[in-house]
Order: C-alpha cells, then structure tokens, then sequence
C-alpha cells in the first residue's frame, strides 16, 4: 500500500527486535486518554483516483494557458523556456536537502553560486545571498538588515507608495513588534517628497524601480540625499525590467531585492515564488539568509560551501539575524537556468519585447474613447488605464465577452485610484491579443447592462 | 571524480582542475540559448538616456546549459539516490504524482490575483489541505500562508503576542523555550520582539517541571516545544507541562516539525496546545529542493483563529445538491497581517493534497506508524556499540553519540563523513546542543527493512573502524566529488560572486 | 592541560575578557583561553568611537566559523578607540590576544568596576576549571 514497503514479515521482525509485541506499543507514552484519536477524514485513494479528482480540480480554473492574461502587478506571464522545468525534475536537485555536508552538495552549492553571481550582475551589486521566499519578505528582511547595520540606533524607514501594497505590509507583519516605523506611503508623496522626509532617525529609503504602476521614476538624487543623512538605499525591482534599464548599482543603490518569479518561474496561484536580495559587500555580514561562498577543499579544488554560518539561528540562537533557515532553493535554481539559457542577449530581448508590447498596447488604449493612459513617465511593462467605468466591471466583462483576464484593479489599495486599472504587457501577449483587449474596450456599454446570463 | 584522479593532479604539482567550470566559463562570445521572437507590434523609441550599457550574464547554448546543470546534479547526494537519515528533517520520499499535480497547467498558470470565481479549483485544493490540517491537529483554524517552518512559526509568536496585546496583557513578552530546542524557536521569538527563557531538559530528556515552574509567571506569554521533542522523545507529562502554562495565562506554541510522529496518534490541541506549525515538506512529502521551497502553514484553537496570518480560504456561500459553495479568501478580523505577498506557497499546497488524498485518514496514522518503527528498530539495533544517552522507546528519531570512551579521537564529524564513503548522507550532528556529539537519526517511514539494516550496517563497521584504524575517519570523506573544504578560507576570503563588481562600487 | 596565557597586569571576567587599565583609559581584548575555544576567527564586528559602554553590556561580536561570541564591557565608559586592524586581520586575536588582538580603548567612567575584576591567578584558575 502506498508509499511505505513494510511486509508483514518485516514489521514481525522488526517489533521483535525493539522488543515490543505491536505498533500500538510504540505509543505507550502518549497519554492514553488522548492517544489514537479517530481522524474524520477520507479513506486513502488510488494514484488514478487522485490524478483524475485533481484533475477535476485544475480544469475549475481559469487559467493562462487557455486566456489571455494582461494582469501583473507583483506575479507575470512570462515565457518560461523548457529547459528548465527538466532540470528542475532531475531528483538530484530536488529531493536533495539543504547542502549543510559540502562533499555530497556540490552541485546545489555551485548552482547557489552562479545564482548569487548572477543577481549582482543583473543587480549592479557585489554580492547576493541564495534567496528569500519572495520580494515581500525579501523587503522585511532589508529592513532587518539595514536596522542590524546601523546597529538600532535609528527607527525609520521611508517607504515609497510606489512600492507594491503587499510588500509594504508584509514588512509591516515582519515589524509589528520591534519598534521600527514605517512611513511615507499613505499619501501620495513622490520622490522628492520621500527625500525631504529624510531625517537623522531615517534609517533606509525604500524606493521601487519601475514602481508598482510600471514607470521609472528619476531615482538620480535618491541615493546621494539618503547617504547625506547617514541612511541606506533600498530599490525594490523587476527582475526583467534591469534586462534593458540602468542597475540599482549605478543608481547608488545599498540593498536590492525583488520577486524573482519572472525568471523562469510559473505564476502557481501565488508560490512558491523567489525573493532576491543584493546588497554592497560591506554589508554582507549582516545578510539574513543562506549564503554560499567559494573555497577550496583538503586537495586543494575548488569547491563550494555555505559561509557567514555564526550569523544563523542554529548557532546563534536568539542573536540570530533572522529565523530564516531555507532559501527557495529550487526557485533559486530555476532563475539560474533562466538567466543562463537566457543569457546576456535573451533577457536584453524579453525585456524589449515587453517594452514595445506595453507601449503599443498603452498608446492603442490611449485612442479610445473614455480613457486615459498615464505617460506622464518613462514606463515598461505595466501602465495605468483610467476608465469609464470600475475596473472590476470592466474586468467581468473582459472575461466573460472575451475570455480576456483584465487588468489589476488599483482601487483595491489606492481608494483615490476609483476607475483605475494596471495593465500588464509582456512578451508574452501577441498582437492579437492586445488588439482583442483594445476592441473589446472600445465599447464595453454594448456588452454590459444588456447582460442577462451568468 | 574519484580520489585517485585528484591525487594525480596534485602529484603533478598541478592545482587539481574543478570539478565543474562555472557557467560563465562555458559558451563563447555571441552565443545564446534562447529563441525569441521578433517584436509583432511596431517598435516604440527605447529610452537610451535610462538604459544600462551591458548585462554580464552567459552566452551558452541550450545545450551547454543542460549538460552543464546535468553534471552539476551527479554531485549531488539526493533521497532519490539513497538513505537520507537526516534528524529533524524528514527526508521521506518525494511521490512523483505529486510533481505531476503541481504543473497542470490549471494550477501552475493561474495568477494569484485573478477574480476568486475563475479560481474556485485552486481554492477548493486550499480549502481541503486547511481541513485536514485541522482536523489532524484538532485546532479549529489554519492560515496556509507561510512560506517554511520558520516562517510559520514566526506567525503563531506573533499571533500569541497580538492575542495578549488585544487583551491588555502588553506586558507579557517572555517566552520559555527549552534548552533542547531548534534554534529557529529562540531566533523567531527575537523576531517577534520578545524575551527568551531558556528551560532545562532533565535526565530522561523531558522538560524539568520544577525549573518550569520557577520561570513561569505573568510577564510569560508562552512556552514553545516540539513533540516529540529534539531528543526523540514524548514529553511524558506533557498535559502537565501546558497545565502550568496556562495556570499564568500564558499560550503553548508547538513545533511541528515532528509532526511525522503524530499523524493519528495525538492531536495537538488535545495535548493542551493553542497554536503550531507544520513543515509540509517534511511530514507531507513535498521535496526540500536543495533548501526549499517549503510550506509552513500555522494553526490555532478558536480564540487565536482571529489572529491566523492571511488571507484564509472560505466558503462565501454554502453549495447545495447541484452547484459546489462558493470559496474566496477572507482576511481574519484582528489578523496579524500578511506574512508574504499572495496565500501561500500554492504548489507545494497542491502536492501535500496529492499526498494526503493517496493515505487518507488511516493511512496516515499508518505513516507514523512506520516511521516510529523504522527508528526505534534502528535504535535497538545500534544500542550497546553507540552511546544513547536516552534509552527508551523514542519517536520518529533516536539520538546516539558519535563518540566512544575508548577512542577519544574520534568525533561525531569523523562518523558522518566516513558514512558518506559507504554512500549515505549522514544524520543530523551536533544537534541536539544539549547532547555531546550528537548524531540525530530519522529514517522516515518510506526506508525498507533492507534500508534500515543497510545503514545500521554502516554504522556498525564505523564503529569499528574507529578503535582500529581512527585515521581512516579522520580523513574521511574518501570517495565524494570533494574532500573536506576550507570554511576559515570561506569565511575570511568571502567570495561570493564569480565575476568583477561595477568599478563605481568600490570603495 | 593546556597552558593558557594570563598576564599579571589585566584584569579579567568570567566571560573571558581582560582589561588593562593605564590611567582613566583602559583597554580591553578576549583571553587566550577564549580565543582558543573558538579556534580560527574569521571575523569581529567592532563598535563605533563614540559609543558608551556600560559594564556588562555587549559591545562587539566575535565570530569564528562555527560559532558568534559576544564580548561584553568589562568596565563602563565610552569609547575612545578600537582596533582597526581586525577588520582585515581578525586572526591578531588568535596569534596575539593581549597585545595586536586588542579590541577597544575606553575612557573609564567608574574606575571602580575594576576593583571586581579576578586577578591573573584566580582567572587561571577559572580556565583550569572549565578544561
């Protein structure tokens, strides 16, 4: 049955030898008022049984594969090449644990290697750790860092509202409790307003690049002011994006971090996701997180190991930089793939291709009717739509007349942004879709109010 | 690679050559492994003035990438490959089906934030592993958002102080953590902005309930532990343990990640607990991956369940005979907010309900059926040629010492190398801290009786080894990709990073 | 046993740091015996000039490749110098811990938090009771 290979001969034996006459005996400390609870749960199933129920599952989804997708706004539909879901298949990979015995984890320790490698070329940054479970928590951890690196002294972190809603409250989450402040992102301040706020409580400016309505804005002062004020620059960043745009690095930046899914990752309903994080190597001690640095072994070769240990929660316990015990290691290994097969020229490619869809795709809008696209900055993948109407209706009807997945509706988060829809283009929307979705908004009021199925 | 080559490089004077070149140090100039195709819409006017001049990343083939990435996993020890007894990690083995599952394309291209109604599949697989995760811990809420364990058990710290905050009880920031525990259990409880107390095991491996008792008062907010504890074993008066807890008004957090040795033995909150974690890569044979992804969902008893990380998977309207309810994801009333973007790591949610769906409620308990008799049939088998300093019937793990009063020389280090050399990956060492010399063995329901006598084998003739030959030990491994490495160089030299840094950057 | 170095002119604590006081400023380094029993350090996170220290309280983080050890004051005052040469050679406190391997100077606020200290003879045998 299933996955265990126990015969019955074998469990004979084996309770023989302990010297116990059941299973149940197994359990005699459990105390007995409490022991072998009845699980109200199904019986076990066949493989075909499961296969077929989740099977069932999976087709009550509307999915990617069969719509087309224009919603982005933290997790993208981008192309993710097939090599890569075979590496990651190999059981070498992922059924093996986290590489604490360096002589049997070579191969996962070099893939960390080139990951990190690879994150502070695309970065601009000296060094990257193997990887946090996403760009939300990727974020609270540079909060964490920034704090450990000005030792506590300062209380303040200033935080864009450009910065992708989740993120924020995630660091939110992360620092409920350690009297460190958030502020800046209530409103709608910009970033020269971010900068004046800049104070000698501040410890870090959290700017994201492009910010989460998809545009770069001009960052060329932000690093300069934060130092003045003995604080620390954080950029929060699309991967794809730093394929085409100048890097954090040449911006100043102190700590980078983002959501690596757009490497090579499947959008999954939400995770497992990748959170990178790139930093200056003067700070990479105080780095939360596994990182893997190069040595040699006793003969001298080459070889790969997992460095800056002390600093981690099995050996320093309550002194620890964070409880954090695992990177997203697979996913670590998936972007490394990507970047590989990708490359130098591949990314450079996806990302222009982004560009010219989404700009097509917003200037075609910006004809319409009704509606109004923000190009009031240099933008890449995603702009903002005001409509004629709430973005959630015009998201239903998008789905249902079109089979069309729409765009984000921002007056979930920003209540100013009424009518107000987040539109994501990547390389992988063809031209026709994008032309579908500009016919199909050019005269919603056709559809909808004359709608009477369901 | 085998140790004979390398002596030859190094008899030659040579530096001996990598095992493997990087990445980088593959393809050639020009060359690159994806195929793209040309924009279909007309091209727009790229901002030159915002753009950056070169992008240092490798130009390979297709090809040179998977021959690349082909290699670099034969240096990898895997379960797929053999015995994984690591202690407190659970290395069961990875049902494919379940791998399967997850990449259907109706759950591996569905984005998070689509409308709930085009995602009801996805939620119903949400909705079902939040039941059984209840219903096996006997805790009447689950929020499935954390990422790993640690993750989880950040979230049930800060769930316990926002419950104490809520009810005026500010001042209770201590929370007791015995000497025997992981040390994610202190390093979250910094995290969350509260004080450790650490708490002494006694003789047997349980938790003194005298020195319990001394530290128990009305600053504590509560007592973390695992069951059964980092020892191996059952905490004997455990109902005792939480009886003190509560009699302060504190809460009692459990460690999940021995929950392979509960499934239909005990329910958690029957055990007098309020909250806890699950490692779904650990107890529901989701892979580790090299070092995650995991999944940490976090559950509670009703007056926390408020307090559950979120969004949660609820039923919005109540299905009848011919249409299924309505799910959707509902925030809870005084949450402590969200530990991540988006619900959870979703594809691991998927493969834990393959797994749950293959067992079913009995067949679980039959996991940890065999999982505990995979262990203590080890450990009786080990008994009398390794030290055990707890010598009882033990859960899902037994800890022995890597150590012997009459070969001094050799260390639990010498023990888990040398076993690498008959082709096992090495228990756990050096933990739990509170044993000297630990080796912390699991060998997980999955192993056959083969497996298990295979390893004790292994163990047997090391054992030996090291009263008659301890150099052979010390010098171990022999056979792996590497020897022993440098980690003073690691650390002191701090190369992270194969290529230049910007030359703006140095400083 | 192994012989560990206690000179007569510091003062120690049980924590295994020594200070050697010179007038109002004193410094103040890890033992050899501490050194030891971390083996290869590889780095010391250092405090800021500047800064005060009270007794007792932890100042800097020494670390070696399988373990972090605080160093804790083991007399109040602030901070007048510390030992620049660790960032880049933290082995000083391995090779030379009560001279190159010195960690911070301080300016002594109370000099009576020496008085407590143990002297060499009783700090070595605090060592000989731990081997």
């Amino acid at each position: 049955m299933t996955y265990i290979p126990h015969t019955d001969a074998d469990r004979e034996a084996m309770l023989k030898t302990i010297g116990v006459q059941s299973l149940d005996d197994l359990f005699d400390r459990v105390p007995p008022d409490v022991r072998f609870p009845k699980l109200n749960l199904p019986d076990g199933l066949s493989e075909m049984e499961v296969a077929w129920e989740m099977g069932g599952l999976a087709s009550a989804n509307v999915s990617a594969n069969e719509y087309a997708i224009f919603l982005g706004a933290g997790a993208y539909h981008h192309f993710i090449p097939s090599v890569i879901n075979h590496i990651l298949l190999r059981g070498e990979f992922y059924t093996a644990y986290t590489p604490y015995q360096p002589e049997l984890s070579q191969g996962t320790l070099q893939a960390i290697f080139e990951y990190q490698s690879m994150i502070a070329q695309l970065t601009g940054m000296e060094a990257a750790n193997a990887s946090h479970y996403d760009g939300a928590t990727a974020l609270a951890e540079a909060v964490t860092m920034a704090n450990a690196q000005l030792k506590g002294k300062r209380n303040k972190v200033i935080v864009s509202p450009g910065v992708n809603p989740m993120y924020r409250a995630v660091a939110r989450t992360y620092h409920q409790n350690t009297g460190i402040k958030f502020v800046g992102d209530k409103g709608s301040a910009t970033i020269p307003d971010l900068i004046d706020m800049l104070d000698a409580d501040s410890m870090m400016l959290v700017v994201s690049y492009p910010n989460f309505f998809g545009q770069i804005d001009d960052l060329s002062k932000a690093a300069e002011a934060a130092h003045n004020a003995g604080a620390l620059l954080c950029l929060v960043v699309d991967p794809i994006a730093l394929g085409l745009f100048k890097s954090p690095g040449e911006l100043g930046a102190d700590i980078v971090v983002g959501e690596g899914q757009p490497l090579g990752i499947p959008m999954s309903f939400g995770g497992p996701y990748l959170g990178f994080f790139a930093t200056r190597k003067k700070y990479v001690r105080n780095i939360a997180g596994r990182v893997v640095g190069e040595t040699v072994d006793k003969h001298g070769r080459r070889a790969f190991v997992m460095t800056l240990r002390p600093r981690e929660q099995d050996i320093r316990r309550e002194k620890a930089t964070s409880n954090i015990c695992t990177n997203q290691g697979l996913m670590a290994l998936a972007a490394c793939v990507y970047m590989s097969v990708m490359g130098k020229h591949g990314i450079r490619q996806v990302a222009e291709l982004c560009y010219h869809k989404a700009h097509y795709a917003a200037h075609e809008i910006s004809k319409l009717k009704g509606y109004q696209v923000d190009m009031s900055k240099p933008f890449f993948k995603e702009f903002v739509v005001t409509c004629p109407r709430p973005a959630q209706e015009l998201n239903d009807y998008l789905l249902e007349h079109w089979g069309i997945i729409g765009g984000y509706d921002l007056s979930k988060d920003y209540p100013g942004r009424k009518n107000q829809m987040l539109i994501a283009v990547t390389e992988m929307n063809t031209k026709d879709e994008i032309d579908t979705l500009v016919e199909a908004l050019r005269d919603p009021d056709a559809h909808i109010g004359h709608d009477h199925h369901h | 690679m085998t140790e004979e080559l390398i002596l030859t490089d190094v008899k030659n004077g040579a530096a001996p050559q990598p095992l493997e070149p990087l990445i980088y140090d593959l393809g050639a100039p020009g060359r690159t492994g994806a195929i793209l195709p040309k924009p279909d819409v007309p091209e727009s006017p790229l901002p030159t003035e915002l753009m950056r001049s070169d992008l240092d990343l490798p130009e390979v083939s297709e090809m040179d990438v998977v021959r690349h990435f082909l290699r670099l996993s034969k240096l990898n020890y895997s379960i797929d490959q053999g015995f994984y007894p690591l202690g407190s990690c659970t290395m069961k083995y990875n049902p494919k089906l379940n791998e399967d599952m997850a990449r259907l394309p109706g759950f591996a291209q569905v984005h998070p934030l689509q409308d709930p109604a085009t995602v009801q599949g996805a939620l119903r697989v949400m909705y079902e592993v939040q039941n059984w995760l209840a219903e096996i811990s006997g805790f009447k809420g689950v929020s499935l958002q954390p990422a790993a364990g640690a993750h989880g058990e950040f979230a049930g710290i800060l769930m316990i102080r926002a419950y104490h905050v809520a009810n005026g009880d500010a001042h209770r920031k201590k929370i007791i953590i015995p000497d025997s525990a992981h040390g994610t259990n202190p390093a979250t409880t910094s995290m969350a902005g509260l004080e450790v107390v650490e708490v002494k095991s006694d003789a047997n491996g349980d938790v003194d309930l005298d020195e319990l008792r001394k530290v128990c008062g009305e600053d504590m907010a509560g007592m973390m532990i695992t069951v059964p504890n980092t020892l191996g074993v059952f905490e004997t008066r455990i109902k005792e343990i939480a009886e003190i807890v509560h009699g302060c008004g504190g809460l009692m957090y459990m460690d999940g990640a021995n929950m392979n040795a509960m499934l239909g033995i005990a329910k958690p909150a029957e055990l007098g607990f309020d909250v806890m974690h699950y490692n779904l890569h650990k107890t529901f044979s989701t892979p580790h991956g090299g070092g995650g992804p995991g999944s940490g969902p976090v559950a509670a008893v009703e007056k926390l369940v408020p307090f559950l990380p979120g969004p949660i998977v609820t039923v919005i309207e109540e299905g009848n005979d011919e249409e299924p309810p309505l799910y959707g994801l509902t925030t809870p009333a005084k949450s402590i907010g969200a530990m991540k973007a988006f619900w959870g790591n979703f594809g691991m949610l998927v493969r834990a309900f393959a797994y749950m769906s293959i067992y079913g409620g009995e067949g679980l308990k039959s996991v940890t059926q065999h999982a505990v008799l995979n262990a203590n049939y080890m450990r009786a088998r080990v008994k009398g040629v390794y030290p055990m300093p707890f010598d009882r019937i033990c859960g899902h793990e037994f800890v022995c010492q890597g150590h012997f009063p009459d070969a001094e020389g050799i260390h639990a280090l010498d023990i888990s190398k040398r076993l690498m050399d008959y082709n096992f990956h090495p228990p756990t060492n050096y933990f739990p801290l509170i044993v000297p010399e630990a080796l912390l063995i699991e060998p997980t329901e999955t192993e056959s009786k083969e497996a298990c006598d295979a390893f004790v084998e292994a163990l047997l003739a090391i054992a030996t080894e090291a009263h008659e030959n301890p150099d052979l030990l010390h010098e171990a491994p022999h056979s792996t990709p590497v020897g022993r490495v440098d980690d003073v160089r690691a650390a002191k030299q701090l190369v992270l990073c194969c290529r230049p840094t910007l030359p703006s950057l140095n400083e | 046993m192994a012989d560990w170095k206690t000179p007569d002119n510091a003062k120690y604590t049980e924590n295994d740091e020594w200070i050697i006081v010179s007038g109002d400023t004193a410094k103040i380094g890890l033992t050899d015996y501490a050194q030891d029993q971390l083996s290869d350090i590889v780095f010391v996170d250092l405090p800021d000039v500047g800064d005060s220290v009270s007794k007792g309280e932890a100042f800097a983080t020494v670390e070696s490749v399988k373990a972090a050890s605080d160093v804790y004051a083991p007399a109040s005052g602030e901070i007048i110098a510390v030992n620049s040469k660790l960032d880049d050679t933290p082995e000083l406190i391995n090779s030379d811990p009560f001279g190159n391997g010195w960690i911070i100077e301080i300016k002594l606020s109370s000099p009576n938090d020496v008085k407590n200290l143990l002297d060499a003879a009783a700090y070595a045998q605090h060592c000989a009771a731990r081997a």
